[in-house]
């Protein structure tokens, strides 16, 4: 299988990455040559085969439903590019 | 003073127990040591000479106590992937710009509680996504071996590049580093240092930078089979913020150290002779088997038919769950924001801006191979790819096989750009080739270095164990570094 510039396209903006009109071509080679590569695995026969969900077989482990931490709201937005309150800030989203 | 940084971590150890060194005195000597040399060698992108001579003060005031843990007062480097409070915490890219965390990750945080001084953030391939260490945002560390008679600058490996070029240089007694294709194995081939990735499982994820969740490993890079058992035992634990951390106690690795291999049956896999595989390499494997047989070893042939499929289902599952892992960068709660019309543009640019080429890549595939009517054919099918690649190693164990021998890397390191590397992301992928299987199974494997190339460069060999016997792996290795000996590169910074 292989993209064309359209499914690039709105690739990128599925992964939310603005790409040039420049870009998009070379970003087309680039994800061919490696859709190319994995290719490869249409010679495996998996009829039967289970999908791997753990390398190692332990049932994972759960914890008790409790409030273990929190209270930490300055810490929380410490990084934030933008804050206000303990608030993240964000551009309007809602007219 | 400069004496004081050849000494391995064993050695520092016992010469800080018996007070015939401080800890401060070691660490201004480390700290000497990279101010000298990391203008040449860029493996730090952070030094916290500060916070080091704090926690040097505080580990002699211990020792004097006789209260000194495991790794008192010895210096360590980080890798930037690592969680450290209030410390640039970056995974070397540019979207976590200016990141410094409110937690530390449990790895740092079990060197800490066993006495160990942090010198700074080692450099790394952007979220570790790299096999040169050419992929940071902060420039390539640079590798402080040279080839006979060349003056060229090469690189490290990645993506754990600025942990093994700290450990080579001896700028930190020893290192962590992260494994998710072979970040820990192929830096250590390419520098002449000793690299770990244990059991996926052994040390908690909590707090390290994801990059693809079910494949990342933390583990150690040191100077020698000794310090790297010595740095895993305090890196390894249970831990309850890590539901995949498994709930098994984390053995005395040192005292591995010099056990016997004699019966001990070693499997050669056939399909790792692949085309076009340097003399050299094939040479240095065939040592290695040499030198287990002289210490007792039976060595065999076994299959893992499944092998070659191993690299292409690593570029479906990784760059798939990296995609989903790095959704959180958005310019919202840390790092990056590069403002947009509206919040969807200002995403977008902050992303555009933030990642580099190679993260972009990644992030693109993996949402194409997950998005709506391909997932069956890509994702799915390379999970089940991978279920066939653990039954290779499975039937290979379950025949009797202990440990496996094989190369780690197609050839010494490579030059900083390298044209034909550049120009080819796949070619750069195939770097992995040898080390990647394990990381699809969850199986633990160590890199020793072996030997010379005839360009003087140093080239590892590596030991795949069952889960979680990684001790089998520090005594195996423990014998191949008995024999080859260790490799310190000349200095020219």
């Amino acid at each position: 299988m292989s993209v064309d510039i359209a499914t690039v396209k709105r690739v990128a903006r599925l992964s939310r990455i603005a790409v040039s009109e420049d870009d998009l071509e070379r970003m087309t080679g680039e994800l061919n040559g490696i859709l190319g590569f994995v290719e490869l695995l249409s010679e495996v026969d998996v009829s039967g085969v289970d999908p791997m969900t753990s390398v190692t077989p332990i049932t994972m482990r759960k914890r008790a439903d409790a409030v273990t931490d929190g209270d930490k709201a300055a810490d929380i937005v410490a990084n934030a590019p933008n804050s206000d309150q303990n608030f993240f800030l964000v551009p309007k989203v809602v007219e | 003073m400069t004496e004081l940084t050849n000494l391995t971590i064993s050695e520092a150890r016992a010469k800080l127990k018996g007070r015939d060194i401080t800890a401060v005195e070691l660490t201004d000597a480390y700290l000497s040591a990279i101010d000298a040399a990391n203008g040449a060698l860029n493996a730090y992108v952070t030094v916290t000479p500060e916070k080091a001579r704090e926690m040097a003060k505080a580990s002699d005031a211990r020792l004097a106590d006789g209260k000194g843990g495991a790794l008192e007062g010895i210096p360590l480097g980080v890798k930037d992937l690592f969680a450290t409070r209030d410390i640039h915490t970056q995974a070397c890219s540019h979207i976590l710009d200016g990141f410094k965390p409110k937690y530390e990750s449990t790895v740092t945080q079990n060197l800490w509680n066993d006495g160990a001084v942090m010198l700074g953030k080692l450099n790394m391939d952007e979220f570790a996504m790299g096999s040169s260490n050419e992929s940071s945002y902060y420039g390539p560390a640079v590798n402080p071996w040279k080839a006979k008679g060349s003056d060229e600058k090469l690189v490290p490996g990645g993506s754990s590049g600025g942990s093994a070029a700290a450990v080579a240089a001896h700028l930190c007694a020893g290192a962590t580093a992260t494994d998710t294709g072979g970040s820990i194995r192929q830096p250590a081939a390419f520098t002449g240092t000793v690299g770990i990735k244990p059991t996926y499982g052994r040390c908690s994820r909590w707090g390290i930078v994801a990059y693809a969740s079910s494949l990342d490993q933390a583990g150690p890079i040191a100077r020698d089979v000794r310090d790297a058992a010595i740095l895993l035992k305090s890196m390894a634990s249970v831990d309850t913020k890590d539901t995949t951390s498994v709930d098994l106690p984390v053995p005395d690795y040192e005292a591995s150290l010099g056990q016997s291999v004699k019966g001990m049956k070693i499997g050669i896999p056939k399909e790792y002779r692949i085309e076009g595989m340097p003399e050299e390499i094939e040479k240095l494997w065939q040592q290695g088997v040499e030198w287990l047989k002289d210490a007792g070893a039976e060595v065999v042939e076994i299959s893992l038919p499944h092998t070659k499929y191993a690299l292409p289902a690593y570029y479906i599952v990784a760059p798939a769950e990296a995609s989903s892992n790095l959704a959180r960068y958005d310019g919202v709660r840390y790092g990056l924001r590069v403002d947009g019309k509206d919040i969807a543009d200002m995403y977008e640019k902050s992303r555009a801006a933030g990642f580099g080429k190679e993260v972009q890549r990644r992030i693109m595939i993996g949402t194409y191979v997950l998005s709506a009517g391909y997932y069956d054919a890509y994702y799915l099918k390379a999970q089940k790819v991978r279920t066939l690649i653990k039954r290779d190693f499975e039937e290979a164990f379950h025949a009797g096989v202990d440990a496996i021998l094989a190369p780690i890397t197609p050839s010494s390191a490579f030059a900083i750009g390298d044209k034909e590397l550049a120009a080819d992301p796949v070619k750069m992928y195939l770097q992995d080739v040898f080390t990647v299987t394990l990381n699809m199974a969850g199986l633990p494997g160590i890199s020793v270095p072996a030997g010379l190339d005839h360009k003087g460069l140093p080239l590892g060999l590596q030991i795949i164990g069952k889960p979680f016997e990684e001790e089998t792996l520090f005594k195996t290795a423990h014998v191949i570094e008995q024999a080859a000996g260790k490799f310190t590169p000349a200095k020219w910074w």
